[in-house]
């Protein structure tokens, strides 16, 4: 045997002792075989840095079913299938299937030559299909129904002779809602992997005509102006100038609780009217921010939790008082990137060069608005009612006595969340009890107790044989899998936690490491924020600190954009910085080269 | 010892003045401290051989060499020059049969060479200064009114297009006294028949005739830091970053090998210092105002793990870099120095009253240029281009996705 490092195979991983039976939350189909430890999986802690509820999973298995029809069979990817996922001790571990023989990616790069590019030259249009197509799928999520099943159906069945009885729907909206979810994340692959293959194409001719271009640099000169992920704070900025125009400013301080402030707004005449209206009217669809990315139910958004909005408007009310809450220079941004493109340019060496450089500029230009703002319809809009409608189906457990509470439907996996369902409309039907509450509590709240016990486990960050080569445009792209990461992860020093730079600088200062957003209200000036995710919901405070470093996300998250535009040094994506870091620790944020020491 | 050979480097200045503001006008920098009217500018009549070096430009390479021309141009072009004047090249008139003798000498033969190489030398040294050359040098260098100068060797064929000679010819940092400036420049006029210079010249196949050396006497500068500059990447010939190095004291302790140096790294589009690193910085090399010589010693601990430059001061430098080669046209390699306290002294008792005058805050005014030359590594290399126009934009993406990567 060679001494040479290497990463855990599979079949090595033992079970976290007191979650022994964590397999029993997770489907066969995301088990590690045998022949598995042949191949080389990487933790995707960007999108999956804790342990998975069961129903949770849900976002890695429709997800993956998604892109891989887009990469393997819509567009026909010439060298890369699709996305294999595994789970253990919680975690997702993910491959891909890379296309090596050469006469085969000849055959599939005729066919998708045609198909992308029909994509890329009718991108403006497509797009705003999509986002018709977008707004459908959420309009339909929204308007999905959760059968109340009351002791006696409706009239209407009978008198307008509708023939099936409530329960029945039961189980078809729960269906809608996964069927919904599927399609949604069909259409959010649909033109993502082309979406970011013209900026990586750009990017990779950026580093070769400037070695020493930082990643964000590059990205400066595409990211859009007007993006969407911006909206939900100018929101609470424009609440704010209202709070104090209409009047109502001194409801907002510190610490106040969002039910009292909006009881006590409908009491305070016109100008509290006027911004309650206002109020409703930003929340939908902007509060449909998600305190995280998307991927897990506990990751409330702001119409679920106005803690959020409520801790930053304070902050924003004094800003408005002393007239330091400035407006998002949009011009000057808009300056500063056509004259950091164009410096660029002027440096190429030919004219050729030049032609090239507009032309993979001006693509990925054309491209951007959709990478940047898929996500608040995906992941945002559309997963809050998603999750918010799983919810309600939580509650109809509850209330049939299968669960203790509603928010337990996200321990079972949605195929038991199906059998849960037959059994309440069986019971309906029958007029017996449920048998449920005996046989899933249990095993619920086994399941919680195996998730806080697996929460501690540090997965390795990559299992299986160590590739020659790492041939899959995927993985570079989404993931930043490179063969330099495979190796600072085979070779990790001990004060540093390492990720993705987000966005560019380097600067010291005191940890602060937050768990939850509730707790931004601790964060104090010139701190560095580390927490699991910087989520867009996180800008508020943007103003206050130094730096941000996050346990989730990836180059390209909101969360990334939003901190480049503060000008702030970002790492996110680094798995486990808030296990590593400690509050008032001195760290320094390298957002160039995604990397934060503890340095006292 | 009077005077320190380094004819591996000839980096580090110490402007007296410099430390005085006023005295520092840009642009007409030169002009104010020395008496135009004694050089003639423009007319070389027959009997000057010294010229003040804000009258020099890039048409004068023949007679004054390449790095006294282009240090003129950029006081023309409001960089930041210690003052100076140089020793045209037609001072020093060799015997046409000794030319043809080194000229004649094979690129391989390493004895005729050391031996022919050594005659012209010591026919250099031997013979004085010729007395109307050494008056005009004399009085130049009064005015100066400097005290300790550096004495620079600026070949005419230095840093053209084809060859750098860098470091072939040697260079006399804080020489003191117009008798060992007189000594100083004749050991300058020698360095152009060192060994290695010959070597040089030979193995290129380069003609012996036509051949010149001028002589530049500059005042020193006493920096708190110095380097070099390259405004294009010495590494991966990125033209979009300016690539600094320097440590504590004179820049000779850096361009002599003694010292890892700091190291920054700076992007000319977004002013972000990307790149960092800290150097060890073991070496020291300092001198004197009222003495002759440097003087190396060990850098105090405090100083060696702390970076030379701030990161005001790093971008200051990366700006006054951009400027000159915007102005040249062409990627530089720079040398530089910036003013500020002595590093080993903190404020210096010596300096006269003048030189205790405070320091200017903005970095920008404290930055001196000792040398600017082109790029010549990365303009050399054929690159093919990294991409070229396709008929559709996502003809790119394609052809990316298309092939195994």
């Amino acid at each position: 045997m060679e001494d040479k490092p290497a990463f855990p195979l599979p079949s090595e991983i033992a079970d976290v002792p007191g979650a022994e039976d964590w397999a029993s939350m997770y489907p066969y189909f995301t088990r590690f075989q045998p022949e598995d430890d042949q191949r080389f999986w990487f933790y995707n802690s960007m999108h999956f840095p804790e342990p998975m509820p069961a129903f949770d999973t849900i976002t890695a298995e429709v997800p993956y079913s998604a892109i891989g029809a887009n990469t393997a069979r819509v567009f026909v990817f010439p060298t890369t299938l699709g996305i294999e996922h595994r789970i253990v001790n919680g975690r997702v571990y993910i491959t891909a299937i890379p296309v090596l023989d050469e006469a085969e990616i000849g055959r599939r790069a005729a066919i998708f030559g045609e198909r992308a590019s029909y994509y890329y030259e009718n991108w403006d249009a497509l797009y705003e299909g999509w986002k018709d197509r977008m707004r459908g799928l959420i309009a339909e999520i929204e308007s999905v129904s959760v059968p109340s099943l009351p002791e006696f159906e409706d009239a209407s069945v009978v008198f307008e002779s509708i023939g099936v009885a409530q329960n029945h729907y039961l189980r078809e909206n729960f269906h809608r809602c996964i069927d919904l979810f599927s399609k949604m994340w069909h259409h959010h692959t649909e033109m993502l992997m082309l979406g970011y293959g013209a900026y990586v194409v750009f990017f990779q001719f950026c580093k070769q005509a400037f070695p020493e271009i930082s990643d964000q640099t590059a990205a400066r000169m595409v990211a859009g102006i007007d993006v969407i992920m911006y909206r939900p704070d100018d929101e609470l900025r424009g609440l704010a100038h209202l709070a104090v125009e209409a009047g109502v400013d001194d409801l907002f301080t510190e610490g106040c609780s969002p039910a009292d402030v909006l009881a006590a707004l409908a009491s305070r005449g016109e100008g509290g009217k006027r911004w309650l209206a206002a109020f409703e009217q930003a929340r939908d669809p902007w509060f449909n921010v998600s305190t995280g990315d998307g991927f897990y139910h506990h990751h409330r958004s702001w119409a679920d939790d106005l803690t959020v909005p409520f801790t930053a408007l304070p902050r924003y009310v004094d800003q408005v008082r002393s007239g330091t809450l400035a407006a998002r220079p949009t011009e000057e941004l808009r300056a500063e990137r056509q004259r950091i493109a164009s410096e660029y340019r002027s440096l190429l060496a030919s004219d050729e060069e030049k032609a090239a450089f507009d032309q993979m500029l001006g693509l990925c230009r054309r491209v951007f608005p959709f990478v940047e703002d898929h996500k608040f319809y995906c992941e945002h809009w559309f997963t809050s009612q998603f999750f918010a409608k799983i919810r309600e189906f939580g509650a109809l457990l509850a209330r049939f006595g299968v669960l203790a509470e509603a928010e337990d439907v996200f321990q079972l996996h949605h195929t038991e969340v199906d059998q849960a369902l037959s059994d309440v409309m069986l019971a309906w039907a029958a007029g017996g009890p449920p048998l449920g509450g005996r046989y899933w509590q249990p095993i619920v709240s086994a399941r919680k107790r195996m998730l806080a016990v697996l929460r501690d486990w540090s997965p390795p960050p990559a299992l299986g044989p160590v590739p020659e080569a790492l041939n899959d445009p995927a993985v570079r792209m989404l993931w930043g899998v490179t063969q330099e990461r495979i190796e600072a992860w085979l070779s990790p020093a001990s004060d540093e936690v390492r990720g993705f730079g987000a966005s560019s600088g380097i600067v010291e200062g005191p940890a602060r490491v937050l768990t939850d957003v509730n707790q931004i209200g601790e964060l104090r000036d010139g701190e560095i924020l580390v927490c699991p995710v910087t989520a867009p919901s996180w800008a508020p405070v943007f103003g206050k600190i130094k730096a941000a470093v996050s346990d989730i996300g990836g180059s390209m998250s909101h969360a990334a954009i939003v901190a480049r535009e503060y000008g702030m040094p970002a790492v996110v994506g680094t798995g486990d910085a808030t296990k590593r870091i400690r509050t008032g620790q001195l760290i320094r944020v390298d957002g160039d080269r995604g990397v934060v020491q503890v340095i006292g | 010892m009077p005077l320190v050979a380094s004819g591996s480097f000839d980096r580090g200045s110490f402007d007296r003045d410099s430390f005085d503001r006023d005295s520092f006008d840009r642009g007409s920098f030169d002009r104010g401290s020395f008496d135009r009217g004694s050089f003639d500018r423009g007319s070389f009549d027959r009997g000057s051989f010294v010229r003040g070096l804000a009258e020099v430009g890039v048409a004068d390479v023949a007679r004054v060499g390449g790095k006294a021309a282009g240090l003129g141009d950029l006081i023309r072009a409001g960089i930041p020059v210690p003052a100076g004047f140089v020793v045209v090249a037609d001072a020093l008139s060799l015997d046409p049969s000794v030319l043809r003798s080194v000229g004649e000498v094979a690129a391989d033969d390493v004895a005729a060479i050391t031996r022919v190489a050594a005659q012209v030398r010591a026919q250099i040294t031997a013979l004085p200064v010729p007395a109307d050359v050494a008056g005009q040098i004399t009085e130049a260098y009064q005015k100066l009114d400097s005290g300790s100068v550096a004495v620079r060797s600026s070949a005419t064929m230095e840093d053209s297009a084809v060859a750098s000679f860098a470091g072939l010819q040697d260079t006399y940092l804080a020489v003191r006294g117009a008798t060992a400036v007189l000594d100083a420049l004749r050991r300058c006029w020698a360095s152009l028949y060192n060994d290695q210079s010959v070597a040089y010249r030979r193995r290129l196949g380069l003609p012996e005739d036509g051949l010149g050396m001028g002589v530049l006497i500059q005042r020193m500068v006493r920096p708190r830091a110095a380097g070099v500059m390259f405004t294009r990447s010495p590494v991966t010939g990125d033209r979009s970053v300016v690539t600094i190095e320097g440590t504590w004291g004179l820049g000779s302790a850096l361009v002599a090998g003694e010292v890892t140096p700091d190291g920054f790294t700076v992007s000319k589009v977004t002013g972000e210092i990307t790149a960092r690193r800290t150097g060890a910085k073991v070496r020291l090399h300092s001198f004197r105002p009222n003495e002759p010589g440097i003087s190396t010693s060990a850098t105090p601990d405090a100083l060696r793990g702390r970076p030379c430059l701030t990161d005001d001061e790093v971008r200051a430098l990366a700006s006054v870099g951009r400027r000159v080669e915007e102005h040249c046209g062409v990627p530089q390699d720079i040398e530089w120095a910036l003013l500020g306290e002595d590093p080993l002294l903190g404020e210096d008792p010596l300096l006269p009253v003048a030189g205790s005058a405070v320091l200017a805050d903005d970095p920008v005014d404290r930055i001196r240029l000792l040398q600017s030359r082109p790029e010549t590594v990365w303009a050399a290399r054929e690159r093919a281009p990294v991409a070229t126009p396709k008929p559709r934009a996502s003809d790119h993406v394609l052809a990316w996705l298309e092939k195994p990567l």
